[in-house]
């Protein structure tokens, strides 16, 4: 018979270590795959790493996918945490981006220092509306987030489609449905002369240790953790359940609206339907990689960005199918649940004994 | 009167069965996993598996019903993974089935694009025929609107009475009920909550298969990325507005059908007025109003999403 036993202490090499073991796993795994489609094992893996680090231009390449990442990360880790369950952090992070386009591509203009701040409050704010929406559908009616949110993704995507078509469309585009493109001084200055990664990182990062510090350290983020773990015994202690759940529902969908601005403020310039392969869906397993802690969600991405950036240079090189990053994602999500199964229990294989 | 014309054809009571068909396959699926205590958000990617997996095996040279059978193997495997990460080990069904999702769905379009490197327009497969029944394929009106549908339809509706016939009429489905209402109870009974919940996730799983292997095996004639397109979220809704019964999941299941062949029939009558967009928006947000009418009376399994470990009281 096979046993678990709860664990009392987990201890920090256990906490820390196992999150970077399951991302080995999932890494090593992918070997299969690649022996599957008749690749050179060792070769590929070579790529996959001078891909993501071999040079400035790369470790650029790898930050630039990474930003998005870290933000939708800290959206997923801050919403689970309070047990709400978004899995709308795609359809939140179109809205961000349109309302970055809606105001920065011309209505309104001004100095950076102004124009940037405004693009980016207003997609927080799209975005977190975003989610207010159904976090008042679970409370007040009783219908499950996970659902709406998820069908928000469909309905979203449509609507910019619809708004690429129509108010929001490109007149100079010839045809190709795409917005405006964002005005120079809303546009986020890049970091390294003549590379992609932009000013949005250093959002991203500042956003992880605040809200690192406000969990931690504020009331607020002590309900956030209480109503997580508790709900029942929160509402006892006095605190206001519907009202922590709208505060987390801003913030996550808040950072995840932001993400969106970043994407098209900082890498793209305009808004198209396809400018998120699916940065929403993928900043869950950010989140869970980083046992949703904003400050590990850095490393997270990190970790997320070096797959899809190392595989798709070495898709290109050697024309494995680029599908293997997501497929390595999705198989560090689930390698960090056994993971983290295995830090709060033992396992004991018991003889079988009698009675 | 256009409007009457349109529900009063036998045309569109053909499209709106077909459109319910892969939702009849999911919804049932996912009350079975529900029924047993086990929220399965595995479903979008197991549909996309079913899909390529029933495809690419006729593809490859198999018969139609191998390759359906290969489509519900394909969907056991994943079920078999969501199953064993949230009910021995107690894992986060939400997560544990997002995680599922991810993992279909891009090793199946991994698979694809490996088999497949630089094809440009998917190859196509010869699907299943809509039937040709003696005398009842003749009938006026009922003739065209259901018995010359495709054989998977008619598996689905099959399928929709074995279900409810093994959940309300026999011992197993007692059990599977109970284990998702009370496990303790079931294992004081001397019967195995793992054994139970596993063995449904496994088989509700094959069924969300089934749905994605009518999407190319049926409807279509070839498999595409996308192709699914939240059609598996629809089901976990549906699923909650059938209130977990098969019965009332076929009437969810013709009713979003019938919807759905509805609005694109209005589209062409007044889509000149109104971007195509909103149109297309219509499956996801019915599905949404739904999940609103049920919400207050909905009656979920008491034990879903609660992990339940042995020795446990």
């Amino acid at each position: 018979m096979i046993r678990f036993e709860p664990r009392a202490n987990p201890g920090p090499v256990l906490t820390y270590g196992v999150p970077v073991i399951a991302a080995a796993i999932a890494i090593l795994l992918a070997a299969i795959p690649l022996a599957l489609a008749d690749a050179p094992i060792i070769r590929a893996y070579g790529l996959m790493i001078s891909g993501a680090f071999g040079s400035v231009f790369s470790i650029s390449e790898m930050l630039t996918r990474a930003t998005p990442l870290i933000l939708t990360g800290l959206a997923a880790a801050i919403a689970f945490r309070a047990k709400l369950w978004n899995i709308g952090a795609e359809g939140q992070l179109y809205m961000g981006a349109m309302a970055a386009v809606a105001i920065g591509s011309g209505v309104i203009d001004g100095p950076s220092w102004i124009m940037i701040p405004v693009v980016m409050i207003a997609g927080a704010i799209a975005g977190a509306l975003m989610l207010i929406g159904p976090t008042l559908m679970k409370t007040r009616l009783g219908v499950d987030e996970v659902v709406t949110t998820l069908l928000l993704n469909f309905i979203v995507l449509l609507f910019v489609q619809m708004m690429l078509e129509g108010a929001l469309k490109d007149p100079m585009s010839m045809g190709w449905p795409q917005s405006e493109p964002i005005i120079d001084s809303a546009v986020f200055p890049p970091l390294i002369e003549r590379m992609r990664v932009h000013f949005g990182l250093i959002i991203a990062l500042v956003s992880a240790i605040a809200l690192a510090v406000f969990v931690k350290r504020t009331v607020w983020g002590f309900e956030i953790r209480a109503v997580g773990e508790n709900a029942a015994a929160a509402k006892f202690a006095g605190i206001s359940v519907t009202k922590t759940m709208i505060l987390v529902a801003a913030l996550s969908g808040g950072l995840a609206g932001l993400a969106g601005v970043a994407e098209v403020a900082g890498t793209r310039g305009y808004l198209a339907t396809d400018l998120s392969p699916g940065y929403g869906y993928a900043g869950i397993v950010v989140a869970m990689l980083a046992r949703l802690s904003p400050v590990g969600v850095i490393a997270s991405a990190l970790f997320v960005a070096s797959v899809f950036v190392g595989a798709d240079s070495m898709s290109r090189a050697i024309g494995v199918s680029s599908y293997l990053a997501d497929l390595i994602v999705a198989m560090a999500l689930l390698c960090v649940l056994i993971g983290g199964f295995l830090t709060r229990f033992t396992v004991h294989f018991d003889r079988k004994t009698a009675g | 009167m256009e409007i009457i014309d349109i529900l009063l054809a036998a045309s569109f009571w053909e499209a709106a069965i077909r459109i319910a068909t892969p939702l009849i396959f999911g919804v049932l699926g996912a009350l079975v996993c529900e029924r047993a205590g086990v929220l399965n958000l595995g479903i979008e990617g197991i549909f996309t598996a079913g899909a390529m997996a029933g495809w690419m095996a006729v593809w490859l040279g198999a018969g139609l019903w191998a390759g359906v059978l290969v489509a519900a193997l394909a969907g056991a495997f994943f079920g078999l993974i969501h199953a064993i990460l949230t009910v021995p080990l107690g894992l986060s069904q939400h997560v544990s089935g997002i995680g599922v999702t991810l993992l279909a769905t891009s090793l199946s379009y991994f698979t694809y694009r490996t088999a497949l490197p630089d094809v440009s327009s998917p190859p196509r497969i010869e699907p299943f025929r809509p039937l040709d029944i003696p005398f009842l394929s003749d009938l006026p009106f009922i003739g065209q609107a259901l018995f010359s549908q495709t054989a998977m339809t008619m598996l689905a509706l099959v399928l929709v009475f074995v279900t409810g016939w093994v959940l309300y009429r026999t011992p197993l489905g007692l059990a599977i009920r109970a284990v998702g209402d009370n496990p303790s109870s079931v294992e004081a009974q001397g019967l195995s909550v793992y054994g139970l919940r596993i063995g449904a996730v496994v088989v509700g799983s094959s069924l969300m298969a089934l749905g994605g292997a009518f999407l190319t095996m049926s409807a279509f004639d070839a498999f595409f990325f996308g192709m699914i397109n939240g059609r598996g979220w629809v089901c976990i809704a549906l699923t909650v507005f059938a209130s977990w019964r098969p019965g009332k999941a076929l009437i969810g299941a013709l009713l979003f059908g019938a919807f759905d062949a509805f609005q694109v029939r209005l589209q062409t009558e007044v889509g000149a007025f109104l971007p195509s967009q909103v149109f297309l928006m219509m499956p996801y947000i019915l599905s949404i109003i739904a999940l609103i009418v049920v919400a207050r009376k909905a009656d979920y399994p008491k034990a879903l999403l609660v992990p339940w470990f042995k020795g446990q009281r």
